[in-house]
């Protein structure tokens, strides 16, 4: 409420933040394990596994979430902000912690696949309930013209959840034995269940924090004058008023937001990964420290949109996205390119080793050639193939891994860095810009379809429309940008020419 | 402004349609090039999806062009 003190409005978005927090970890450890969740579930000479696979990728990215804003915001403008928010912390934890149980499929068979889809769309259905639950929630209680600053908080959750996946996984990658190599192989094997069950800690943790919160004052005012909402859903998208906000919402907001979160932070790792060809450890490490940097302008944008109105925030970030995405992610392949380098021809290495196969003649063959340069790169060119006693032709395959030299490696931190600002900038202000958007009795459910599609739907599809231009343009590496700069561009006009910068700073209906 | 919110209205209806036309088409186009099941659902689950994101930005160009949006954004 307006009149909050800053002690009580600390703990509501402590309360809030850490729970939305685990819940963003929770969902991400998922998405970054997926290469070992998919050798230890979803065996690819199995058909029906690799199909289960595959519905666990897409149809939580894109189904889920938007049903489960839709579900879990209902409830929401129902009985309440608090007993829903804790509901869908409850079950993103359960489903989290039952994921790191769930035994492989060598042991138990389809039901291993199968249960992990069910867990896994348990948790985009709680993921899809929270986000609104939690903007809603502090939104209600932060005073009035602190809006933007206290649900910017909010706003770091999305991002520092997937600082601290990435940091745990590291972690746990790394010191599950003395020797790297054979630490690996055990998180591989059993290690990558550990970022899965250290969550129940935290979920426990944060239920207790909740348990102890109040309902938020304007919910619980409306529903001691018995004017909460009938049919929430119907009042959001049946009646022409609310559904043109939600339409405006989605198109001028959201969606360019969606894109440009998912470019800025999961695409240029994933092409910073695959197309530069850095190493696993340097590619995550980059993005770690651009994040450590970036996430205070959450707050500083958040705090900035009180004063200035949000929409030009917005639209200054999707601006620069669209205008710079290009020239920036040009500039990451520069920083990774040998061309322009001075190698180190002497110290050049060859290292090759024969395993035999078992029950075979035959041997596999890796052929490790490792490359120096003068600023510190290393590039690594491994070669396998399978050597038999008869001279029929066998497979190979080749792969390249960079380790960057200093100067590089912070090049590419501070282009990451950059992109992340225009992270902070559009998704800064946003939650407040959407509880501002709606009226209390529908607020939960009307601005948590708006948010899960422009961040499940555009933003999701990002590395899938990315990666199926690069196959169809091969000859340019950049050419995956075009689709969030599609997207964003419609946004910005919508956003231009159809948002409104006035604040409703009493959320009053 | 309102005049050039009232006919973008037009240019929102028309896009609904072609987005979907266009997403089949390439949906089709991938489908046959990699006849198996991941793609079959990837792009079926695309489709779904998209559908109703289309209509609604048909609804959106609709309100649009009748003056819905008049008087937003002036500032």
């Amino acid at each position: 409420m307006a009149n909050s003190s800053t002690k009580g409005i600390s703990k509501i978005i402590l309360a809030s933040s850490l729970g939305t927090l685990i819940e963003w970890y929770d969902f991400y450890i998922f998405g970054s394990l997926a290469t070992v969740i998919a050798s230890q579930f979803f065996p690819k000479t199995n058909p029906t596994a690799a199909l289960l696979s595959t519905l666990a990728t897409f149809a939580v990215g894109f189904i889920v979430r938007p049903f489960g804003a839709l579900v879990f915001g209902r409830l929401g403008d129902l009985i309440g902000r608090k007993y829903t928010f804790l509901l869908t912390l409850i079950i993103m934890g359960c489903s989290t912690f039952a994921i790191g149980l769930v035994p492989g499929y060598e042991s138990i068979g389809f039901v291993a696949p199968l249960l992990i889809v069910l867990l896994r769309l348990l948790q985009g259905l709680a993921l899809g309930g929270e986000y609104g639950g939690a903007a809603t929630y502090v939104a209600e209680h932060a005073p009035h013209n602190r809006k933007g600053y206290y649900t910017s908080w909010i706003q770091t959750t999305a991002t520092l959840g997937l600082f601290v996946s990435l940091g745990v996984i590291l972690l746990t990658r790394h010191l599950l034995d003395a020797d790297l190599a054979k630490s690996i192989a055990k998180f591989n094997d059993w290690g990558w269940r550990i970022p899965f069950l250290v969550s129940i800690i935290l979920v426990i943790i944060s239920i207790y924090i909740r348990l102890r919160m109040q309902e938020s004052p304007l919910f619980a005012k409306l529903k001691t004058e018995g004017m909460t909402s009938v049919n929430p859903l119907k009042e959001s998208f049946a009646h022409k008023f609310n559904l043109k906000i939600v339409l405006l919402a989605l198109f001028g907001a959201t969606m360019g937001q969606g894109v440009i979160w998912y470019t800025g932070q999961f695409y240029a790792q994933s092409f910073i990964e695959n197309v530069c060809k850095i190493d696993f450890d340097q590619s995550r490490t980059i993005l770690i420290w651009a994040i450590l940097f970036a996430t205070p302008f959450f707050i500083v944008f958040g705090s900035w949109s009180d004063r200035v109105g949000r929409k030009w925030i917005m639209i200054a970030g999707m601006l620069l996205a669209v205008v710079s995405y290009r020239f920036l992610f040009g500039q990451l392949l520069d920083a990774a390119d040998t061309k322009n380098r001075v190698e180190l021809t002497d110290r050049k290495e060859v290292k090759t080793t024969l395993t035999p196969i078992a029950k075979t003649n035959s041997s596999l063959r890796t052929v490790v050639t490792s490359s120096f340069f003068e600023d510190g790169m290393i590039v690594s060119e491994t070669k396998k193939d399978t050597v038999r006693e008869d001279p029929s032709p066998s497979k190979s395959s080749t792969r390249i891994s960079k380790i960057l030299g200093t100067s590089s490696y912070w090049k590419m931190v501070l282009i990451v860095f950059v992109m992340i600002i225009y992270v902070t900038m559009v998704y800064g202000p946003i939650a407040a810009f959407l509880v501002e958007l709606f009226p209390t009795k529908i607020r939960y459910t009307s601005m948590s379809l708006p948010y899960h599609i422009g961040n499940g739907i555009f933003g999701g599809l990002t590395p899938f429309f990315a990666t199926l231009l690069t196959t169809i343009y091969v000859n340019d590496k950049l050419v995956g940008l075009t689709y969030p700069i599609i997207i964003a561009t419609i946004c910005l006009v919508i956003g231009i020419l159809y948002l409104s910068n006035k604040t409703d700073k009493s959320l009053t209906d | 402004m309102n005049s050039i919110k009232r006919i973008l209205g037009i240019v929102w209806i028309v896009s609904g349609p072609l987005a979907i036309y266009y997403l089949i088409k390439t949906g089709i186009g991938e489908i046959n090039k990699k006849h198996d099941i991941d793609t079959m659902i990837q792009w079926g689950v695309f489709i779904i999806v998209f559908i109703p994101i289309a209509i609604g930005i048909i609804i959106f160009g609709y309100y649009s062009l009748k003056g819905e949006y008049d008087g937003n954004g002036k500032n």
